[in-house]
């Protein structure tokens, strides 16, 4: 994977008619060919800046290059190479599944590839569907042909905005399918999505956007690591009331029955005081039956994040 | 160029039409076979004729121009209202896609239905008046012209309603009375001065006596007159829609 930016976010604010300023001058770049997901509470302006790259939004300042082309300038060149799934399920009503993927490759300026719509629907499972009308499918399928719309013109970058909001286990199981051959392919993907544990399952990196302002954006690894904490949960042997107060400087947690102590601590440290901790709880006498360790998810540091 | 992209827009537009042939047609056809019975047949036998043609002949450029004008502005307000309302419209938004390429495809579809109804309503007039054309060309050139410039009015229209009694409420409120006090059932000589003047108002005014002039060589109006209404009229909704891709009014927030 090369490092050179694909999309390359300047300076991007936005503030809406109605004086709403959903970014604050946003910078932000999107490597070749990975899966980024930007995460944020509702409202916090993934949406905006997903839309201001497609060219659905005019930024209110700042600039964007997709591909090597000025979105606002160069923007044929651009938006061909961009791909978007939106999060709402705006589709056609009355017209085919095949007719509006059709129709949104020849939007795009490709000639038509009838042998390539077929590839794209047979990959959502929308073959047997080609001919049904769009309104009579299902929420689920719609999203699918949206999708299909999406990758009709063969797109390099492409957007997924909360793909999988209100989408079955069965689809989500393909959707990231789909997505992981795509960058196979050297698709560059992003995401946006509420299910944090998919944002751990899938992306490279992860942005999380907080009130318009980029708060972070670091490799999912190197995040998980950093603000990651493990927790060590001691199933006691015989239940505590308290804890006594000689361990109350430490970091420990007693469970609401008594039946188990929880103790935090941070991986970056050299000494994470487990043999210390094992040696006290001995020489008190709190005997344990048994112990695991857990790390937090990426839930827990993004809550952290946005609550901070 | 992107031409795939206005060929795509036109094709999905020209299939809506098609899937509503029958209604969108039948309706129009039948108001205007109305209108022959009633002012044709049954008034016009009063009438006589006006300016030497003979009423049921006299009307019939006119009411070839009402349902010309309003499905004009009702299918192409139509057709791009649609998308803004459902949400598909931020496909055409980030698609490379030029303001004059999407009129094109949106605008070229409309009109290309108008000429169809145009086209429709002259064979059914057929069945209740003979008439003859003097000028073919002119004929055609006036009937494009109002079929595209009326169908830009209508996708401009589509582009400023947010809801569907403003869209409504251009072709009701504003064209009706225009239409009709635009000389299609008589000549506007036949009026007391005061609003003959008035009448020079009304931009209808030249489109019906320019298309009348086509077929009987008379007309109320210069025809050049009624020409340069047309073209200017053309070139005004070119000009507003070109500002609104330009600004993103009501389409990039």
């Amino acid at each position: 994977m090369s490092f050179e930016p694909i999309v390359s976010i300047q300076g991007v604010s936005k503030t809406y008619a109605s004086g709403l300023q959903a970014l604050k001058s946003v910078d932000l770049d999107i490597r070749r060919g990975e899966i980024f997901a930007l995460l944020g509470p509702n409202g916090a302006g993934k949406t905006t800046l997903i839309s201001i790259v497609c060219g659905i939004v005019n930024a209110t300042t700042g600039s964007v290059v997709a591909d090597g082309h000025d979105i606002a300038r160069d923007y044929r060149a651009a938006r061909a190479k961009i791909g978007l799934v939106p999060q709402e399920l705006h589709t056609d009503a009355f017209e085919s599944v095949i007719a509006t993927v059709t129709f949104s490759r020849g939007l795009f300026g490709l000639a038509p590839n009838p042998a390539h719509i077929e590839t794209v629907l047979r990959e959502l499972s929308l073959w047997d569907k080609r001919d049904a009308k769009v309104m009579t499918l299902s929420g689920g399928m719609k999203r699918r042909v949206l999708i299909a719309k999406a990758l009709a013109h063969e797109p390099r970058i492409l957007f997924l905005d909360e793909p999988t909001a209100g989408v079955d286990v069965e689809l989500r199981h393909d959707m990231w399918q789909m997505v992981r051959r795509l960058r196979e392919n050297g698709t560059t993907i992003i995401l946006t999505t509420h299910y944090i544990e998919e944002a751990e399952d899938m992306a490279d990196r992860i942005g999380v956007i907080r009130k318009g302002e980029l708060i972070l954006v670091e490799d999912k690894a190197a995040l998980m690591k950093k603000l990651g904490r493990k927790q060590l949960t001691l199933a006691l042997q015989t239940p505590l009331q308290r804890i006594p107060h000689e361990l109350a400087t430490l970091p420990l947690e007693l469970s609401a029955d008594g039946d188990a102590i929880t103790y935090t601590f941070d991986t970056q440290r050299e000494e994470t005081g487990i043999a210390e901790l094992l040696r006290r709880l001995a020489a008190h006498g709190i005997d344990f039956k048994d112990l695991h360790s857990s790390q937090s998810s990426l839930e827990d540091i993004f809550v952290s994040l946005v609550r901070s | 160029m992107n031409l795939h992209a206005i060929r795509a827009i036109y094709k999905f537009e020209m299939a809506r039409t098609f899937r509503t042939l029958l209604e969108s047609m039948l309706s129009p056809v039948l108001s205007t076979s109305l209108y022959f019975i009633v002012f044709g047949a049954a008034i016009g036998a009063r009438v006589g004729s006006v300016d030497g043609v003979d009423y049921a002949a006299f009307i019939i450029p006119g009411l070839l121009m009402l349902p010309l004008l309003n499905e004009s502005i009702s299918n192409a307000a139509f057709g791009i209202y649609m998308p803004k309302w459902a949400g598909t419209i931020f496909e055409l938004l980030s698609a490379p896609v030029s303001a004059f390429e999407a009129v094109l495809g949106y605008v070229g579809a409309a009109a290309t239905k108008s000429l169809m109804l145009g086209t429709l309503i002259l064979i059914t007039a057929r069945f209740f008046v003979p008439y003859h054309i003097e000028h073919p060309f002119w004929m055609v050139a006036f009937l494009v012209l109002t079929a595209l410039s009326f169908s830009l009015f209508g996708f401009i229209l589509g582009l400023w309603a947010d809801s569907f009694q403003r869209l409504q409420v251009v072709p009701m409120l504003i064209m009706t009375p225009l239409t009709f006090l635009g000389g299609a059932f008589y000549s506007i000589s036949m009026l007391p001065p005061l609003w003959q003047k008035i009448s020079l108002f009304n931009p209808v005014v030249y489109l019906i006596s320019g298309m009348r002039w086509s077929f009987y060589g008379k007309a109320d109006v210069d025809v050049a007159i009624s020409l340069a209404a047309i073209l200017g009229f053309l070139a005004l909704c070119l000009a507003i829609v070109s500002w609104i891709f330009r600004s993103g009014y009501k389409l990039r927030n």
